[in-house]
């Protein structure tokens, strides 16, 4: 079993106008076989948090720690925390102009296992993968996420997803713009990476429908850059009943007092 | 200034004076060429033509050092029907193209040019296997001129590839002419070794719905100059002009394009892609469109991207495009310059992708789309050979990479 801890984490930003803090103290532990869901309301701090532990260069961390079984994280290079066992679904993929899809994989593939996959075999596990995510195996000869939709771009993050197979999954906000046909693939293709079992899952959502298909073992509501609670899966249906008001209200009291 | 014909029959007299029945044009585009070396005086690099070229560097190929060197050899693969033959200058076809030489360079070029190397693709000829000239410099302690002439007989379909290489101080005029309704591709390959000069005007005349493809590769040499044009003599022709040059320290490489427009409903698409890495490394790109009152309904683009590795190297892009008519059906041009884009490393990082290896595949990616489009298959395995050499020595050997045990 492996264990992500992220332990009093604050991150802060730099803007026109000089640091700006969003997250101020984020505790959280996720281990290989949970679903962990983080909710909160636009601009609480969960994707800086996703972006954060993946080693974005836009954001400063000013104290605490992410470990990986205990080995500190935040001081490898984006790569090596992708090679230490990390994946991030991003809510925006980027487009990379000339790279195609098959070379990219291929890369990332041998660039995460240290050597090259069998040509034979990996041909067919591309194909397949793509095909799990209803992509037309044309995709593996286009420029990376260039001129694909919404959709295709969150299906090739699953794809990626599956056929990397990290430790850690952190999704962040793979449902977002989806449709309910793609929401379904996508939710598919999340479930069959975390029942192998051995496999940790962080799935940051707006939104509580993405969880009707993929079921959380763990809720917490991201507020103001902080964990404001937390639960089990009824918190996610607490939180679809009545929003996230009391805790905006809580968090604002706490930042006036 | 005079504007005439050196030597060379009646005939081209003849197509010279349909060429020039243009109305005149007052642009700084289209400058009056001309044959006396007189009427193009010492450049002192104030001129708008000369402003960007380190003239200390051409070794007085500017001024008067003679171009009698002949440290050279040039061999040639030929395919079935095409010749390729060199002819003394004075019973060569030269000025068949209507070029008139319209800098110091090209007009001393012209009057040292003691032979002319032909090539003729005979009109109707489809020939898949592409004609390639090496020319290989020997020295560059004289410097010489070269000129060549390539002409695609009406119908005819060809590949002509001339790749430079070894040491030269070379100034060099040449000229392409498609009779109607040929299709020509027309590569030059500079892999000069580093000390090379390379100065060199080409010209295109583009016949009645001729279709011109122009592909220029630069990589070799310390200063490289190509000045290339390409005008219509009839309706429907169709230029293209690709261009993939790379940089390194201390390199300067300059394009001039020149896409003029002398007859309705012709196309011009000009894109050149560029990658600079290294102190003092400089690339100048100046594309220059003109778009005449009698070339109604044209077409045209241009566009440079610029890629910009490392600290210390320098880009200069110029689009120019002027329009003298109101009737056109597309002009637009793009001008890109940029260092690599964090997201883009970001994200393949995030998938285990070290930078290094990453840097390589957005370098490979920015040339890749212009690359395909080359349309020569063994070429375009040659230029990412070339491409990937050039990282090599930038960037490193990858690293070692593997699954890190957390």
């Amino acid at each position: 079993m492996a264990t992500l801890e992220i332990k009093d984490l604050h991150v802060s930003v730099t803007t026109e106008e000089g640091e700006k803090k969003i997250l101020k103290g984020v505790d959280l532990t996720v281990k290989t076989g949970e679903v962990h869901a983080i909710m909160g309301p636009n601009g609480s701090g969960k994707s800086t948090l996703a972006y954060s532990i993946a080693g974005h260069p836009k954001y400063n961390i000013t104290g605490g720690s992410v470990t990986l079984d205990g080995v500190d994280i935040l001081s490898m290079k984006v790569d090596e925390r992708a090679r230490a066992g990390l994946f991030l679904a991003m809510q925006y993929p980027v487009e990379v102009p000339g790279v195609s899809v098959a070379n990219f994989l291929r890369t990332a593939k041998t660039a995460i296992d240290g050597e090259a996959p069998k040509l034979r075999t990996w041909v067919k596990d591309v194909n397949e993968a793509l095909e799990r995510v209803t992509l037309d195996k044309d995709f593996a000869q286009r420029s990376v996420n260039e001129g694909f939709s919404g959709g295709e771009k969150k299906r090739h993050e699953i794809a990626q997803l599956e056929l990397l197979n990290p430790k850690f999954a952190v999704l962040d906000e793979t449902d977002s713009g989806l449709d309910i046909d793609a929401l379904r693939v996508v939710s598919d293709g999340v479930n069959r990476f975390s029942g192998q079992g051995d496999r940790g899952v962080l799935l940051i959502t707006h939104y509580t429908r993405i969880l009707r298909y993929i079921k959380p073992d763990y809720v917490h509501v991201f507020v103001a850059g902080r964990v404001a609670d937390q639960g089990g899966p009824e918190l996610a249906d607490e939180l679809e009943a009545n929003g996230y008001d009391k805790y905006v209200k809580a968090a604002a009291e706490v930042t006036s007092a | 200034m005079t504007s005439r014909l050196a030597d060379g029959p009646e005939a081209i007299q003849d197509s010279m004076a349909q060429v020039l029945e243009l109305s005149p044009v007052e642009s700084h585009l289209h400058p009056e060429g001309s044959f006396d070396l007189a009427d193009h005086p010492v450049p002192t690099g104030m001129e708008e033509i000369w402003r960007f070229t380190p003239l200390k560097r051409l070794r007085d190929l500017h001024k008067d050092t003679p171009l009698d060197g002949d440290d050279f050899t040039i061999e040639v693969d030929a395919a079935p029907g095409v010749t390729a033959v060199s002819v003394p200058a004075a019973d060569s076809a030269r000025g068949v193209s209507g070029y008139v030489p319209v800098d110091r360079v090209s007009a001393r070029a012209w009057a040292a040019a003691r032979s002319v190397f032909e090539v003729m693709i005979p009109a109707d000829a489809e020939v898949a296997q592409p004609t390639t000239l090496h020319l290989r410099g020997g020295s560059i302690e004289k410097a010489a001129a070269g000129h060549l002439l390539v002409r695609a007989g009406r119908f005819s379909r060809s590949v002509v590839i001339v790749d430079y290489s070894g040491s030269a101080t070379w100034a060099e005029n040449i000229e392409v002419v498609l009779e109607d309704g040929a299709e020509l591709t027309f590569v030059t390959v500079q892999d000069w070794n580093d000390d090379s000069v390379h100065v060199v005007t080409q010209h295109a005349t583009v016949g009645r719905d001729a279709t011109f493809k122009h592909v220029a590769v630069s990589l070799g040499g310390d200063v490289v100059r190509a000045s290339t044009s390409a005008d219509y003599r009839g309706t429907g022709g169709s230029v293209e002009m690709l261009g993939v040059y790379f940089a390194d320290a201390g390199q300067h490489i300059e394009h001039r394009l020149f896409a003029d427009h002398t007859a309705p409903k012709t196309k011009s698409n000009v894109e050149y892609k560029g990658a600079l890495q290294g102190d003092g490394a400089h690339t100048v790109w100046i594309g220059n469109v003109l778009i005449r009152k009698e070339a109604q309904g044209i077409l045209t683009y241009e566009s440079n991207d610029n890629l910009v590795l490392t600290d210390g190297a320098k880009a200069d892009s110029v689009p120019n495009l002027e329009i003298e008519t109101g009737d056109i059906e597309g002009a637009g041009h793009a001008s890109t310059t940029g260092r690599f884009d964090d997201e883009h490393l970001f994200y393949l990082q995030s998938r285990g992708i070290p930078e290094e290896e990453a840097r390589r595949l957005v370098v490979h990616g920015f040339f890749h789309d212009i690359i395909r489009r080359i349309g020569v298959p063994a070429l375009q395995e040659r230029l990412i050979a070339s491409i990937e050499t050039e990282l090599a020595g930038h960037l490193g050997q990858a690293e070692h990479v593997g699954r890190i045990p957390a």
